[in-house]
């Protein structure tokens, strides 16, 4: 009886203390803690996520030469352990019909990066643990980066000049130096390609469009167009032919590599990126390589079906329409809200317009993609061409999608949110100091460009940085208005009007959708996948605190003083 | 509290000599023995509505050159709109409508013919609680200047400081005018305001109870200020405070209820009222 009475007592006391906590008010604060640490604590992990898995892939990682036995056969391969896993017994026995030997529950597979897709298919393949027989780390192994085919890995067992095995004192040392060399011919290449010849076929085209507005115009005249155009290919067949001398001397040397099974190729070496030997080197090297790799995915171009090389254009063309979009949304959506708090009449007309504007913010984006498809590129674009550009038909110039219209669209996209936080921006600046400027005189125009929309400009970037997070992780409208796959050239260049806006452009958003689910090789595309993410959030985060700072330095000069 | 000065030294000035009503009432001559000249703004049978409500009733007074006027009166009585009336502030509240007639030296105010900009140039004001610019104190007592048109820098500069001096503010300010004005004290922030409303050579200056969001020495220093500013200025001040209406004002008008009540020379309204209902605000019988 004492006993339960006491206990009695104590749960009272503890309901009464619990009680008393709940009224404290600690467990709201508990509440709210909680909620932030795990919106920080998703954030973190998302960007550790991509960054682990991303940043790795750049990593000249260790060769292994592994001997195995399956099925009876003994292969030996050379690869990088790229993945390892434990797969549980009933799953092994489905994929292996038949094994009965007695099994562990689980059982560890690796995935191993052998390279030599072309040689020795497939480039990525799953070991059982089970099955080796033996694993070492040769030093000598090679890991070779190729324009085509992926990694080469083997032995260097002599290089070849104009198939002839030269004698040389240290194979390694002389395949940098004619890799160096070809590396510098190829630049040579690449520069009258993408300089000269690209130069002369795009003024080739401007001669070839310019007969045919002649033509249009009935005018017969071209005798100063063949004479230039006379002159554009003599220019072009000189270029050629330096380049087919270049071409010769590009193709003279090839290494000859050994492969694990025995079997000798011949690379050549025209086709090497770089090459080094994974297993000997230092750590400052690997450090070395490793950043080199990482400098190479932001200005190389993709390779490969965009699974090799790297990102340069994609990440361009994510820039420019961003810089673009924000460009013809901030004008546009702070003329708009000027428009619905200073001049127009409040009422519930101006009341159901502002609810429309931001139900708009609602709308899914794929829509947009089709409102500007439809609108945009066939009804704008159609019309600029027929006005503008009758000589490129059939051909369209401006009524495809391009660069403009995605970044038209995606300002129609965003242009909610610019509306919504440059009202709320007007609405903060005090009456007394519109009185003022009107008092001394101001009209009410000069009162608004003169006082404030320089107090707002902290609104209108908040705006902005909206309007650009929501418009550089879009990606469904952009499918539609004029992001591709592989652009050939970039929307800006050296030919006149050097910012080609009716050009189609990458994406890095839209890299990742056909890197990681469009491409034929998914182990080799998956890395760039995360990296590609973690490009992109990172742009992102840049892009906003590069507004968020120039917003505080505003807000710092026009807070407005509370007396 | 002491006004904390430029140089970081706190300086309690002493009472300036405000003149008393008895002294003014000398020079100031009761409104009925005005000669035309003597009148900058004449104002007759102004009714002014809030939507259906009448906030003025048939107000008719004139306004002396040259003097100081303060308009007193309890909260919601009418002082603070029939102020704005003068320079057309009502105008940008909606539902607003008046009629009757305000004349700033003979010129009908609110003929269609009247730029209304231009009549806020030579109308100032002054409003209840600083609102200088966010921008440099240089840039805001010259931007009523830029409003009118691309004036010489000299000229600007020299604009900026007579403004300055004559707001009695240069002292406190000349080593820093390109710093921000919201770094300014209230007081300073509101000689400012002032400065950027003589900077335009207004005839007329309103002040909408200039010294009430302050502390007593700055109220004193705005005080000291308005009478300086008599001497070039008609100005019109609206005041809760009647000591400061009894120190500053030549002449002060009482409201209620949106009715001029009484309007006289300062000394006599506030020594000897005509109305009951002027002696019972004047004593503190409400209000």
């Amino acid at each position: 009886m004492a006993i339960s009475d006491a206990v009695s007592q104590d749960l009272s006391l503890q309901r009464q203390s619990l009680l008393s906590w709940w009224r404290s008010g600690d467990p709201w604060i508990w509440l709210t803690s909680a909620a932030v640490a795990a919106s920080v604590a998703a954030v973190l992990g998302l960007i550790g996520l991509l960054a682990v898995n991303g940043l790795a892939h750049f990593w000249p990682s260790q060769v292994m030469s592994i001997e195995y036995e399956r099925f009876g056969t003994t292969t030996t391969i050379y690869g990088e352990l790229s993945e390892r896993e434990s797969i549980g017994r009933r799953q092994f026995l489905e994929a292996n019909p038949g094994f009965d030997e007695a099994l562990p529950a689980t059982v560890e597979r690796w995935l191993i990066k052998t390279g030599n897709r072309q040689a020795n298919p497939p480039d990525f393949r799953w070991l059982y643990a089970h099955d080796v027989i033996e694993s070492k780390v040769p030093t000598n192994v090679v890991v070779i980066e190729r324009t085509e085919w992926g990694d080469a890995i083997g032995v260097l067992v002599g290089i070849k000049e104009t198939g002839e095995t030269v004698e040389s004192e240290d194979l390694w040392d002389d395949l940098q130096t004619r890799i160096e060399r070809t590396a510098s011919i190829r630049d040579e290449v690449d520069e009258l390609q993408e300089g000269s010849i690209n130069g002369i076929n795009y003024e080739l085209e401007s001669i070839r469009l310019e007969k045919r507005r002649r033509q249009l115009d009935d005018n017969h005249e071209f005798t100063d167009l063949e004479a230039r155009e006379s002159a554009l290919r003599a220019d072009y067949a000189v270029i050629e032919n330096q380049v087919f001398g270049l071409t010769k001397e590009l193709e003279r040397d090839t290494a000859s590599l050994a492969l694990a099974d025995g079997q000798v190729i011949d690379i050549p070496i025209s086709a090497v990126i770089q090459a080094w030997m994974p297993n000997s080197m230092t750590a400052w090297q690997k450090l070395g390589l490793y950043l080199k790799n990482l400098w190479n995915f932001l200005t190389d171009d993709p390779r490969e079906a965009n699974t090799e090389g790297g990102v340069y254009p994609a990440l361009f063309g994510t820039v420019l329409m961003v810089l673009l979009m924000s460009a013809l949304v901030t004008p546009f959506g702070v003329i708009a809200a000027l428009y619905l708090r200073e001049y127009a009449k409040q009422g519930p007309f101006v009341q159901l317009i502002r609810i429309a504007v931001n139900n708009l913010a609602g709308v899914p984006s794929i829509v947009y993609g089709v409102f500007g498809l439809g609108f945009f590129v066939y009804l704008i674009g159609g019309t600029i061409d027929d006005l503008f550009f009758p000589e490129a038909k059939p051909a369209p110039t401006f009524g495809t999608p391009g660069l403009i219209w995605a970044s038209l669209t995606l300002a129609l996209l965003t242009v909610p949110v610019v509306i919504v936080s440059t009202e709320e921006g007007l609405t903060r600046i005090p009456r007394e100091i519109r009185e003022g400027s009107l008092a001394l005189g101001a009209t009410k125009a000069e009162t608004i460009f003169k006082v404030v929309l320089p107090m707002a400009s902290p609104s209108i970037l908040t705006g902005m940085i909206l309007a650009v997070a929501r418009a550089a992780g879009e990606v469904a409208p952009l499918m539609l208005v004029g992001v591709v796959k592989l652009a050939p050239t970039l929307p800006i260049d050296g030919n006149f009007p050097y910012l080609h806006l009716e050009r189609k452009f990458m994406h890095l958003g839209f890299h990742i959708y056909d890197v990681g689910f469009q491409s034929p090789n998914v182990d080799a595309a998956r890395p760039l996948v995360f990296a590609t993410a973690l490009l992109l959030v990172l742009i992102i985060i840049v892009l906003n605190l590069t507004a968020i700072t120039l917003r505080n330095r505003l807000e710092a000069r026009y807070r407005v003083s509370v007396n | 509290m002491a006004e904390e000065r430029a140089d970081g030294n706190f300086e309690l000035t002493p009472t300036p000599e405000v003149p008393t009503p008895a002294s003014s009432v000398e020079e100031a001559l009761s409104p009925a023995e005005w000669q035309s000249e003597d009148i900058c703004l004449t104002v007759s049978e102004l009714y002014l509505y809030y939507g259906d409500n009448e906030a003025l009733t048939n107000i008719s007074m004139n306004v002396a050159r040259r003097r100081v006027t303060a308009l007193i009166g309890p909260s919601g009585c009418g002082k603070s709109t029939l102020l704005r009336c003068f320079n057309r502030m009502n105008d940008l509240i909606d539902n607003v409508r008046i009629t009757g007639e305000i004349e700033l030296n003979g010129m009908e105010i609110h003929r269609t013919s009247v730029d209304i900009a231009q009549l806020r140039r030579r109308v100032g004001m002054v409003f209840q609680r600083p609102n200088p610019f966010p921008k440099s104190i240089y840039e805001n007592v010259a931007y009523g200047l830029r409003l009118q048109g691309r004036l010489p820098k000299s000229e600007v500069d020299d604009r900026v400081e007579w403004a300055l001096k004559n707001a009695a503010l240069w002292e406190e300010v000349s080593d820093r005018l390109n710093e921000s004005a919201l770094g300014l004290s209230g007081g300073q922030q509101q000689r400012l305001v002032i400065a950027r409303a003589i900077a335009v050579q207004p005839d007329v200056l309103l002040l909408d109870e200039p010294a009430s969001a302050l502390d007593p020495i700055s109220t004193l220093k705005i005080e000291e200020l308005i009478h300086q500013l008599k001497q070039d200025y008609t100005i019109l001040i609206v005041t809760h405070n009647m000591q400061q209406a009894a120190r500053v004002s030549d002449y002060t008008g009482f409201l209620y209820l949106g009715k001029l009540v009484e309007y006289d020379t300062t000394n006599t309204i506030f020594t000897n009222p005509a109305e009951k209902q002027t002696e019972d605000y004047i004593t503190g019988r409400y209000g």
